[in-house]
């Protein structure tokens, strides 16, 4: 059965959305500008910022969707689903950091982490629905 | 905790829709607190005692009921 939208969760999409078009626009301006243009100066560091902050609009979307969900079960799935992001993030930042320290891998930019906490959120989902259709689950009649 | 949920909607004929429309809340939560993998808060819970007319204990019961 297809499960309807909280207002909250329609929010969250809609600032999801707007975040991500806030980060290609402005990734694109400071690729331009930056790597081949000959901007300097203040404007320089806030165009080099500008990417960075639009992804962070993306966990401020998160926080608000939490804050914002009526719905407490859902609401406790979603904290699940970020804690295990979390805990996969920061066990690979952890593992790397070592791997890196005695030369065994190659350095990789900060910036990735972002991308294994949003792929630990998939792996959240999975565990959420995984749990959801466990054993004890029992369709209504 | 174990609860009365299912036989309540049963007697009302409502289905888990019905009751997540009631209470305001989706038909997966319904069914996480129905099927006893998730507790209720106390607020909620006296919001399902009031869809139902019926005394909190009356609907949610120990695990131990009945031992």
């Amino acid at each position: 059965m297809a499960t309807r939208m909280s207002p909250a969760r329609r929010r969250y999409t809609l600032r999801l959305a707007a975040g991500m078009t806030a980060y290609l626009i402005t990734l694109f301006l400071a690729v331009t500008f930056l790597r081949h243009g000959n901007l300097t100066g203040p404007l320089a560091w806030l165009l080099a910022l500008l990417p960075g902050l639009s992804v962070a609009s993306v966990f401020w979307a998160f926080g608000r969707l939490l804050v914002e969900e009526d719905d407490e079960y859902q609401r406790m799935l979603l904290v699940r689903q970020s804690l295990i992001a979390t805990g996969f993030t920061l066990t690979i930042a952890t593992l790397w950091g070592f791997l890196e320290m005695f030369g065994l891998v190659p350095r990789v930019e900060v910036f990735y982490l972002v991308l294994l906490w949003f792929f630990g959120l998939g792996i959240g989902s999975c565990f959420n629905g995984g749990v959801g259709r466990c054993g004890r689950e029992r369709e209504e009649a | 905790m174990n609860n009365r949920l299912k036989a309540l909607r049963a007697e009302r004929g409502w289905s888990q829709s019905d009751l997540a429309e009631r209470l305001g809340i989706s038909r997966q939560s319904v069914n996480a607190i129905e099927t006893g993998r998730y507790d209720p808060s106390l607020p909620l819970a006296f919001r399902i005692a009031d869809v139902f007319g019926q005394p909190i204990e009356m609907i949610f019961l120990r695990e131990d009921a009945g031992k």
